[in-house]
């Protein structure tokens, strides 16, 4: 049996262990199968949880926003200096800012990475919106579209590519906010790489930084994936 | 046609006016004039003399400052917006088609929004990308960035004339085409309005272009004022004043043989045997004239579609012909 990193990490007594983990390697793949399913996959779940809440929770505020400052120009300003404001703070002040009234929680972390995701969001959705070429809008208010259907049926469609790249953006700077998060709570794949940090032993702190990065990645070809199936029009070929 | 709707409808402005907010004087000024049902009507001006804003004030893009605007008899100010844009046709330079959209749901666009029924709006997509010469089978899943600029064009007037309404509005429809292409549509758009005749308001800046399509000709200048309504054939014989006679240009004479045939001439009897192929009789003056300068001589035999002699023309006859001014037509507002 291979106990997992303590929370006072040396390295550990393992017992009979590999020579890689005895020579301290670069990174043991016997250690790293043998501590997958107590160590790093929880830790990637609790991970990509937190980044999905946070980014679900950011889009649907700034996205609700930008349709007000789609339609109320004067709200752009302030909502984007807003969101601006909040994206200058650095992580760490922000949540010790916010610890004194949400406490060391999951709270006070999704906060502090809604925050981040405003900006972009907001930004990327408002200007798809106005993306929509003047004479478009024109002739389909001349052909008796509403104002309703014209953001449906044309500003909405048309807006999806920039509002997939400001998820893109808000997606993967979150994934490496989470990180950081792991200074306020236990838990994202920061957590192993704070630890291996603390401790000599190399597998650790590689691993899970190893996984974040493929985290980052998968979700961003996810993404732009997505965005392939929902914009058949941006790729479609010229047929002769 | 399978769809046959409304009929076309008379437009009449009446003293339409639009001053717009800020500017110094109005962009078109107490315009009165009437489009009877069925004819295609050139706004024909300078660049910023008003025609765009006396088109757009039949759909309501633009509301009058004063005066009215009726189709059939009844005011558009007191009509809903949106319905009654729903029955006007929209074409403009630049198209606007939207490019997420295939061509079938382009033109689907008008009848999906008035709740038609699906089969109906697969029906009446394929009836009309088949009417302006796009087989739908081929094009019809295509996006607009797969289609060239004239085709383009033809799903635009395609997709105005989807829920068949009896007004087309065309904003310099085909300004941005190249010569042949244009050309080519205008051809088109004329066999179109054969079949459809709906009631067309046609904004253009060039001369040939409105000889060539108008029934009539609304000629404006700068601050919007018409200074001249009437057929092609009059303006080009009897232009109204300096401003008409310069801005049709001092090749007018020429242009108005364009409209004239030579079947129409009387012409001189036919020699036993001419030394020269005959002209059709369906053949412009215009041409006829081009005919007699390139054969040296001053007179052309002319057959009929038959190819048997009818007469012969002469440039003496074409002369006399282009220094005739058209009879008048009758109802100008
Ligand atoms: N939306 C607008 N607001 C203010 N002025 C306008 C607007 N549209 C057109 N104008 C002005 O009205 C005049 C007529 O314009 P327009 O109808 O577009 O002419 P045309 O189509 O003949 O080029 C021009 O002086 C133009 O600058
Ligand atoms: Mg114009």
């Amino acid at each position: 049996m291979i106990a997992a990193a303590g929370p006072h990490p040396v390295i550990p007594d393992f017992g009979p262990v590999s020579r890689c983990v005895q020579d301290n390697g670069f990174f043991c793949t016997d250690w790293f199968t043998a501590n997958w399913d107590s160590v790093f996959w929880p830790a990637l779940v609790q991970h990509v949880r937190l980044t999905v809440m946070a980014v679900g929770i950011g889009f649907v505020l700034a996205f609700a926003a930008a349709l007000l400052a789609h339609f109320k120009g004067w709200l752009e300003r302030p909502v984007g200096g807003f969101t601006a404001f909040l994206y200058t703070i650095p992580p760490l002040a922000l949540f010790e800012l916010l610890v004194p009234g949400t406490g060391v929680s999951v709270l006070t972390v999704e906060i502090a990475l809604v925050a981040y995701t405003l900006m972009v969001l907001f930004k990327n959705t408002l200007t798809g919106l106005r993306e929509v070429p003047p004479d478009v809008r024109r002739v389909g208010e001349g052909m008796g579209l509403t104002r309703r259907q014209i953001l449906v049926r044309i500003e909405l469609p048309l807006a999806i590519p920039s509002i997939l790249s400001g998820l893109r953006i808000a997606t993967v700077t979150t994934i490496s906010t989470v990180e950081i998060a792991a200074f306020i709570i236990d838990q994202g794949l920061g957590s192993p790489i704070l630890q291996g940090l603390q401790s000599p032993f190399n597998t650790q702190f590689v691993a899970a930084g190893a996984l974040a990065v493929a985290l980052a990645l998968a979700a961003d070809g996810l993404i732009v994936l997505v965005g392939r199936l929902l914009t058949p029009w941006t790729h479609a070929r010229r047929a002769v | 046609m399978a769809n046959q709707g409304q009929s076309a409808a008379e437009i009449v402005f009446d003293r339409a006016t639009k001053v717009y907010r800020g500017a110094p004087a109005p962009a078109v000024d107490e315009l009165s004039m009437t489009v009877p049902a069925g004819e295609i009507c050139v706004l024909l001006g300078p660049s910023g003399s008003g025609k765009t804003t006396a088109l757009t004030m039949v759909n309501r893009l633009v509301e009058p400052t004063s005066g009215d605007i009726r189709i059939d008899g009844v005011s558009v100010a007191e009509q809903d917006a949106t319905g009654l844009r729903r029955r006007i046709g929209y074409v403009i330079q630049q198209i606007g088609l939207f490019p997420h959209m295939t061509i079938e749901e382009n033109v689907a666009t008008v009848p999906q929004v008035l709740g038609w029924k699906r089969d109906r709006i697969r029906d009446r997509v394929r009836e009309l990308l088949d009417l302006v010469g796009l087989p739908p089978r081929e094009y019809g899943g295509r996006y607009p960035a797969q289609l060239s600029g004239g085709q383009r064009q033809r799903v635009g007037i395609a997709r105005a004339l989807a829920a068949d309404p009896p007004v087309m509005l065309m904003d310099e429809p085909f300004g941005a085409l190249d010569p042949i292409t244009r050309e080519h549509m205008q051809d088109e758009f004329l066999r179109l309005h054969e079949q459809v005749r709906k009631t067309t308001l046609f904004v253009s800046h060039d001369m040939d272009e409105a000889v060539k399509m108008g029934d009539r000709i609304a000629i404006f200048r700068e601050g919007g004022h018409l200074v001249q309504y009437d057929a092609p054939e009059r303006i080009l014989t009897a232009p109204a004043d300096d401003f008409v006679a310069r801005f049709i240009g001092a090749d007018r004479g020429l242009k108005a043989l364009t409209l004239r045939r030579v079947g129409d001439l009387p012409l001189e009897p036919a020699d036993a045997t001419p030394d020269t192929a005959p002209l059709a009789a369906t053949e412009t003056l215009h041409t006829a004239l081009s005919a007699l300068m390139t054969s040296g001589t001053d007179r052309l035999p002319v057959a009929d579609g038959d190819g048997r002699l009818v007469g012969t023309v002469t440039l003496d006859l074409i002369r006399a012909e282009a220094g005739r001014p058209a009879p008048h037509e009758g109802e100008v507002a």
